[in-house]
């Protein structure tokens, strides 16, 4: 606990007796309920501002705008398996931003990261794909990890040995990703044959999916990697190092940790759970690559990791939400005629209640601790201080 | 080795400066114009760095303030007509876009000024909800209201032309041209820049923001009003950014994309750190900046010919897209070489509590 990261509040509250189990889950899930619920109803408001816009002032447009979504994201088996292979990605993107607010770091690289794992899997899967998939699968995936991981790791090594801030480097490498994959694809590993620049065909490094529906493996790996990544963070002595920098460079620097070294580890860690998240599209979902691939992981994982208050369940439940609302705006869209770029507006005013949680918590009287109040609060305290910190 | 290798990459090197020598005058105009909203934005980060804000939002503010620029110059014209005027060719929709954008702006800079100062909130989240909420939004509304109307639009702002015996003045004729041809908001920029730069160094108000900026308790026990001197400073900063929002839609394009700030918003960011806090060291790597991306165009118009035959076989071998990401490496490389050593306003980023609270 620095003097930066202590909450505001005018009491700090002491240690709260014992709650049971049920009343501190109700605690930690109050704001982020409040916050997603708030922002529905302002994305209502907004919904019906837009359909006086189209001449007509409908009070129920909003209505039947979440009845779309809802429908698309849970209405079939179809849409709610779509709904979990939409979260997949969103699972390991937000605990590749989660990860680093642990450390104190803000990765807005996922976004890179992911492209580089998605551009590592399809170059390796094109080339392995007349192996076996025994072979193949495990390279293309490795591949993105490893690509992934690089990604990550050079503005780790960028911060810990230079202190440049890894907010601007990140979103640069975020571009320089773009670019990258924009020569590649146009050129050395385009495919011929087809009619746009893309990767070639998988054939063999194409994930197993299961039960004849479109859960694939890299499913299985995400879900399979929230119980690894809570382990890490809360029970090996990594976790308590990463969490210990993030909390206090100064005070873990005294505990003989080393917290450039940390700082390298925690976003090369980053950086492969993102690579993995492009991995699993790549392999899993859309089997090429394209070079214009575009993707929204970025902003949506930063909004996922605040949502699930940078805990890997939190972030599951926050993933599968924006899931099902990315596979249920197709829907809305089609059906209530309202862009899917409502769900964009959605987010930002979740995270916007988020941030303002205090002024939530006093509108409420809510007496509840807040759960671990360091964690929206650490992220700035590095900026522009540079290599001194 | 090194000495046989030596003579070649001296004579590239060369080369590679004859080549710059002569390219630089021609895509001079096109540096100021790229320059203009990298700069713009950047002097808005200086003024919410200096009193102790981060602003990650810029490039957020940036693209709402492009989107209601053009959308309110585009309605005005739609409306109510209105001939160009002067040597810009100045409509009252232009006008009214351009306020129309720096309004947005300054109401989204008040809105990271109540996160950052009254909620106390972490203020790097603040501006990602400002960017968010920005590419969310202007998607939205261009899908709702710009796409199924697709004459909207209210044209740009001409350039100034400089009579040809200036222009092709020796030596310095290029350099006037690259500052004075350009379009009201570009042209301005060096103003604003040298204004803002003696403010902050020279006057009183630049004196308190920056001991806001520097030591905010210090600031408060000389009778400083430190919540209301950081409100005021960043919604101001909100004016710059809507004026590069205005640049990009009202002067430059004359069009709205989705996400068309491209990311300029963070590399104003970059030229803040880059330019150590200061307006005109700011303006100084917003050129640099501007000048790697022309000088990509440049290589691509205008290739190196016979006269550096090996600079152009090493350039023709480089992929087009490096030069487009030229502006990106370029800020890394200057972070990574530079940011070490210049040191930001010591309480950037930590919001303020009067005496009785921690903060």
């Amino acid at each position: 606990m620095s003097a930066a990261a202590a909450p505001a509040d005018p009491a700090p509250a002491p240690p709260p007796p014992q709650q049971s189990f049920i009343g501190r889950a109700i605690a930690l899930a109050a704001v982020p309920f409040i916050a997603v619920v708030g922002a529905l109803v302002v994305g209502a408001v907004i919904i019906i501002a837009s359909s006086l816009a189209r001449g007509a002032f409908d009070l129920t447009l909003p209505l039947q705008a979440y009845a779309n979504l809802l429908e698309g994201a849970f209405g079939s088996l179809r849409g709610i398996i779509f709904s979990i292979v939409s979260a997949t990605p969103l699972i390991l993107g937000g605990m590749a931003v989660g990860l680093g607010f642990k450390a104190g770091l803000f990765n807005i690289g996922a976004q890179g990261q992911f492209l580089m794992g998605a551009l590592g899997s399809a170059a390796v899967g094109a080339w392995a794909a007349g192996e076996s998939g025994i072979v193949a699968v495990p390279a293309a995936i490795l591949a993105g990890a490893a690509l992934g991981a690089a990604w990550g790791f050079i503005p780790g090594a960028l911060k810990a040995w230079t202190g440049a801030h890894e907010v601007v480097t990140t979103i640069m490498l975020n571009f320089i990703a773009g670019a990258l994959i924009g020569y590649l694809i146009t050129g050395p590993l385009e495919a011929p044959g087809f009619s746009f620049s893309r990767t070639g065909p998988l054939g063999n490094a194409e994930l197993p999916t299961f039960f004849g529906t479109g859960i694939h493996l890299g499913v299985l790996i995400a879900f399979g990697l929230v119980p690894a990544v809570w382990w890490v963070v809360w029970r090996s002595t990594l976790g308590f190092e990463i969490r210990t920098v993030g909390a206090n460079p100064d005070a873990a620097r005294y505990a003989g940790m080393r917290p450039a070294m940390l700082t390298i580890l925690t976003l090369t860690l980053c950086g492969m759970l993102a690579g993995l998240a492009g991995a699993g599209q790549i392999l899993g979902v859309s089997h090429f690559m394209n070079a214009s691939y575009g993707t929204s992981i970025g902003f949506d994982s930063i909004s996922i990791a605040l949502l699930g208050r940078a805990h890997p369940v939190g972030i599951t439940l926050a993933a599968l939400l924006f899931g099902a609302m990315r596979a249920g705006s197709g829907l809305m869209q089609i059906e209530a005629g309202i862009p899917v770029e409502i769900i964009d507006v959605i987010q930002a005013t979740i995270l916007l209640f988020l941030a303002a949680d205090l002024v939530i918590r006093r509108l409420l009287r809510l007496r509840a601790v807040r759960a671990q109040p360091e964690e929206l609060q650490t992220v700035t305290k590095t900026y522009g201080g540079g290599a001194s910190s | 080795m090194e000495f046989v290798y030596s003579i070649p990459i001296i004579g590239v090197l060369f080369q590679f400066i004859g080549y710059v020598v002569e390219v630089t005058p021609g895509i001079a105009p096109i540096v100021v114009g790229l320059a203009a909203p990298i700069a713009l934005g950047a002097l808005c980060g200086i003024m919410n760095e200096r009193s102790g804000i981060v602003n990650i939002g810029i490039e957020g503010m940036m693209l709402s303030a492009a989107f209601a620029g053009f959308l309110a110059a585009g309605l005005f014209q739609q409306a109510f007509g209105g001939e160009g005027w002067g040597p810009f060719g100045i409509t009252p929709a232009l006008v009214v876009g351009v306020i129309a954008a720096m309004l947005v702006a300054m109401v989204l800079s008040a809105l990271h000024a109540w996160l950052s100062i009254t909620v106390a909130a972490d203020q790097i989240i603040s501006g990602v909800i400002i960017n968010v909420a920005a590419l969310g939004l202007t998607g939205y509304l261009n899908r709702l209201l710009i796409s199924p109307n697709p004459r909207l639009g209210a044209g740009t702002f001409g350039s100034f032309r400089l009579p040809p015996e200036v222009v092709d003045f020796p030596v310095v004729g290029w350099v006037i041209e690259m500052f004075v041809e350009q379009g009201p908001i570009a042209m301005s920029v060096v103003l604003f820049v040298v204004v803002l730069q003696i403010l902050l160094f020279r006057s009183r108000w630049g004196l308190r923001t920056r001991a806001v900026g520097e030591h905010p308790r210090a600031a408060d026990t000389v009778g400083i009003n430190v919540i209301g001197l950081r409100y005021r400073n960043v919604i101001l900063g909100g004016i710059f950014a809507g004026l590069a929002g205005a640049y990009l839609t009202l002067e430059a394009t004359g069009s709205f994309q989705n996400n068309m700030t491209a990311g300029r918003g963070f590399i104003a960011l970059a030229a803040v750190i880059f330019g150590r806090w200061t307006p005109v060291g700011a303006f100084g790597a917003a050129l640099l900046f501007a000048y790697s991306g022309a000088f990509g165009q440049a290589v691509r118009i205008r290739p190196p010919g016979d006269e550096y035959p090996d600079l152009g076989a090493i350039m023709a071998a480089i992929p087009s897209q490096v030069y487009g990401a030229l502006p990106y490496i370029v800020t890394i490389v200057i972070l990574a070489g530079v940011v070490g050593r210049s040191i930001a306003p010591a309480a950037v980023g930590k919001p303020y509590q009067k005496e009785g609270k921690t903060a």
